[in-house]
């Protein structure tokens, strides 16, 4: 037997203490929805893990409603002092259901338990703790004294780092005030409803946050909801299109986060050994199902051979298999639909000419799974250097002066992310400043931290998620609040500047 | 003071191949500091993932009697007696009274005037640098701070290899590696190397310590590497063990790069030592499992890997006992030396 063939190490599944089926989460209880339940499947071996409720309009006019109520009688009342020990009761649970939650993401969305152990869910923790921190420190956020809460958030999150997402999403939300109805991806919901007892058990007020389930026409409603404030979203260009136009016009507030295509530069300088597991890191974690995942390579002409040398031994220590594994580096693609729309772009990849290259792996009979696999040749025309593909794919472009590299990097409708890797601390500042790109990585990739920042430029999205700049998508300026005040209201003219307003009052 | 550039360096093969016949200072100093820069952050993190592998049942079988066959039993205490060492090599020879299936250590490692002592108590088990047995490794050139002359350090040398020793410790000038004389410390490594040579025109196996705890970067352990790889070393070991921090994952993953390095380029095998403060039969494993996703699993073999240990060998003994008989026993149930 060959060492490195780890004999197994499974995490055990019965920590985990699953229900059959799971309601909807609404006013603090579960409670069964109206639509059609659905089966919620583990996507490494296809096995149902439990039924989940569905809920229909009606079920989101209920759980609009009790946000609504939880914020005119509760939480818009609460102290920021006691919410914020509400967040950081949350906070705690979390740390202490770890394994649990680790286990539950991984079952379901098969992502490999040492990332939804090591990065998923201590970062969950991290972004709750840091947001209590904020809840009674708003006027100190740089938004106007006293700046006020929006009201009801309704917030519907992606399938690739679905508890991450949500505490991005409810943490902020909370610790500014609002209440809020999240609907998490129909294929990922269980870590959601686990949650959910985390939350009763933390005893948050009833509505404050509600958890409803169900696929696209469910997020439909909830957005398109009369009685939402605020609309966060994060997922596809596509869909994110369509909220912004069906939000137009509408005095709902909006944040979106959608796709990405991020260049990933390395430089004939770069730190060698730590840029190949950076462009590993950038592509290859969490099985690409990252929207800021470096899927563009770009590497200096001079140090192409070497780069992909490296980096396909590297990619050959790679371990596919059981997402409950420890030991398991690549996991399960998330779904049918998903592995579906890999393999057709890595196709076109190969009709477009460019040359595929792909880890030699041992593929399970069952469940959905794509190895890691690397174009080169690639042009910057072709489909594989322009679309998303959410997949372990890398595309291998090349580039001979700085300048070129920019170029080549910007030139994309996204603007998400991107990388750099050099040894030279000036010369990473001067391309940083001219990437388009919400987040510039240099000498790292895929870092989070609640702390800072993150969002993106152009088809990208807009508005900022984490630190200081993820409470004024939740906020209302104080500034703004008092300026709105001092206006006469606008009857039919054009809007006279507030100076001028002001003026007219004093005489 | 100045260093003169231009003086010709002593001819080693390795360095020639590599660099070009004229080899001076100044060609070595271009070529140590042309070599890629190591980022810090992105090495201890590469080496922290590396060490949440989890090594069960028969993995863990394999590991624990590969890492005894990987040790240097060690001692290095300015007490030790003839006894001390006679002792330490039975421990060498059957490490587990109560389990005869307990493979046996690579070597022991002693300071050179008690090679004799270790030669003789190993009697027909000194392998003499053969396949099976046991070597007699010795620390030499003013181990461990290394601070005498050329010539005191070589007749270390030369007399711990007269004794019987079939592997040479040495340690680098830290002093003039810091100061920049690339040149003296590859001199030095290139003599002490030719101090191996026995009458038979044979050579005894040379561990070049870095003292990476006081090489303070990790460009520098980087540079220290390739700098012994090229001056001829069969092996580079990271710490004396007198001097904190001794081997650490991330250095020792830095120097299996380079290893790789070296490999890719030549296609020769370098051996890797970490030495000092690897206690733990967890720790170990987290080293093998470095080296086998580095370089490959065919470098866990005694002659390209070791650990230099003292207390690691009952920890793994335990851990093994834990295995064969189902329950953790204590300390009194392994020997001392």
């Amino acid at each position: 037997m060959s060492f490195l063939e780890y004999a197994p190490a499974p995490e055990s599944k019965s920590i985990l203490h699953l229900k059959k089926s799971y309601g909807l989460f609404i006013d603090g209880e579960f409670r069964d929805g109206h639509g059609t339940p659905f089966t919620t499947i583990s996507p490494a071996d296809e096995s149902p893990i439990a039924k989940i409720s569905n809920a229909n309009a009606s079920d989101i006019d209920t759980a609009v409603a009790a946000a609504r109520r939880a914020y005119d009688k509760v939480w818009s009342r609460m102290s920021g002092k006691d919410r914020g020990k509400y967040l950081f009761r949350i906070a705690r649970l979390v740390q202490e259901r770890t394994r649990e939650l680790a286990v539950a993401e991984s079952l379901d969305n098969g992502k490999p338990i040492k990332e939804s152990r090591d990065v998923d869910v201590p970062l969950v923790a991290a972004w709750f703790f840091y947001y209590a921190g904020w809840a009674d420190k708003l006027d100190h956020a740089g938004l106007g004294p006293a700046p006020k809460s929006l009201g009801v958030a309704a917030q519907v999150i992606p399938w690739n780092f679905p508890l991450l997402m949500l505490a991005w999403k409810i943490a902020p939300a909370l610790a500014a005030g609002n209440t809020v109805v999240l609907k998490p991806a129909e294929t990922t919901p269980l870590s959601a409803l686990i949650f959910a007892e985390i939350l009763q058990q933390a005893d948050l007020p009833a509505g404050v946050v509600n958890i409803v389930t169900g696929a696209g026409d469910t997020g439909s409603a909830l957005v398109n909801h009369p009685d939402v404030n605020k609309v966060a979203f994060t997922g596809s260009t596509a869909v994110g299109r369509a909220i912004a136009k069906s939000t137009a016009g509408t005095a709902k507030k909006l944040t979106l986060e959608l796709g990405g295509k991020a260049a990933n530069i390395v430089f004939d300088d770069a730190p060698m050994d730590q840029a190949i597991e950076g462009i590993v890191n950038g592509i290859f974690f969490n099985q690409g199902h990252v929207c800021c995942a470096g899927s563009r390579l770009l590497v200096q002409e001079n140090i192409h051979d070497e780069v992909l040398d490296r980096l396909k031994q590297r990619l050959s220590t790679l371990r596919m298999g059981d997402p409950l594994d420890k030991n398991t580096d690549i996991g399960a693609i998330n779904s049918k639909a998903q592995l579906e729309r890999i393999r057709t772009l890595s196709d076109i990849g190969e009709e477009e000419g460019a040359t595929r290259w792909t880890a030699e792996c041992a593929i399970p009979d069952k469940g959905f799974w794509f190895a890691p696999t690397i174009f080169t040749n690639v042009e910057t025309s072709h489909r594989i250097a322009r679309e998303e593909i959410f997949g372990p794919v890398l595309s291998v472009l090349t580039f001979r002066t700085p300048a070129e590299a920019i170029a080549k990097a910007n030139n994309t409708p996204y603007g998400l992310s991107a990388g750099i890797w050099s040894d030279k601390g000036s010369r990473i500042l001067g391309v940083a400043d001219k990437l388009k790109a919400g987040v510039v990585w240099a000498n790292t990739f895929n870092r989070f931290d609640p702390a800072s920042p993150f969002g993106g430029y152009k088809e990208s999205g807009y508005g900022r998620e984490g630190g200081r700049h993820g409470l004024g998508a939740y906020l209302q300026s104080g500034w703004h609040a008092e300026s709105q005040r001092a206006l006469p209201p606008a009857v039919g003219s054009p809007a006279k500047p507030v100076r001028a307003a002001k003026k007219g009052a004093s005489k | 003071m100045t260093i003169d550039q231009s003086v010709a360096l002593a001819p080693a093969s390795r360095a020639i191949q590599l660099i070009g016949t004229d080899l001076t200072e100044k060609s070595l100093k271009l070529h140590l500091d042309g070599l890629s820069g190591v980022d810090a952050v992105g090495l201890e993190s590469r080496a922290a993932g590396l060490a949440t592998r989890s090594i069960k049942t028969t993995s863990k079988v394999w590991a624990l009697d590969t890492i005894i066959r990987l040790i240097d039993l060690t001692t290095l205490e300015g007490a030790d007696t003839p006894g001390k060492v006679q002792s330490l090599v039975a421990k060498a020879m059957n490490p587990d009274p109560s389990d005869p299936t307990t493979p046996r250590v690579a070597a022991v490692c002693v300071y050179g005037d008690l090679v004799a002592d270790a030669v003789a108590a190993l009697g027909s088990t000194h392998a003499a640098g053969g396949p099976t047995g046991i070597n007699v490794a010795a620390v030499a050139t003013a181990f461990p701070s290394g601070r005498a002359s050329l010539a005191v350090k070589l007749a270390d040398t030369a007399e711990a290899v007269a004794a019987g020793a079939d592997e040479i410790d040495m340690v680098i000038d830290r002093g003039a590696f810091l100061s920049g004389r690339y040149g003296l410390v590859f001199e030095q490594i290139v003599a002490v190397k030719e101090a191996c040579r026995r009458a038979d025109g044979s050579y005894a196996h040379l561990k070049v310590i870095l003292e990476t705890g006081e090489l303070n970067t990790y460009d520098n352990v980087r540079r220290a590497s390739w700098l012994a790889i090229l001056a001829g070393a069969d092996f580079i070991k990271t710490s004396t063990g007198k001097v904190q921090p001794a081997a650490t994952l991330p250095v020792t993953l830095l120097m299996l790069q380079v290893v790789n390095d070296w490999y890719r380029l030549t296609g020769e095998k370098i051996g890797v030592k970490p030495a000092g403060g690897i206690r733990s039969s967890k720790d170990a494993i987290r080293y093998l499992v470095t080296v086998a996703e580095t370089v490959g699993e065919e470098w866990l073999v005694p002659h390209l890997f070791r650990f230099g240990a003292s207390s690691l060998l009952n920890d793994v003994l335990l851990q093994r006992q834990k295995i064969t008989t189902g329950h953790y026993s204590g300390p009194d149930y392994v020997t001392i030396d």
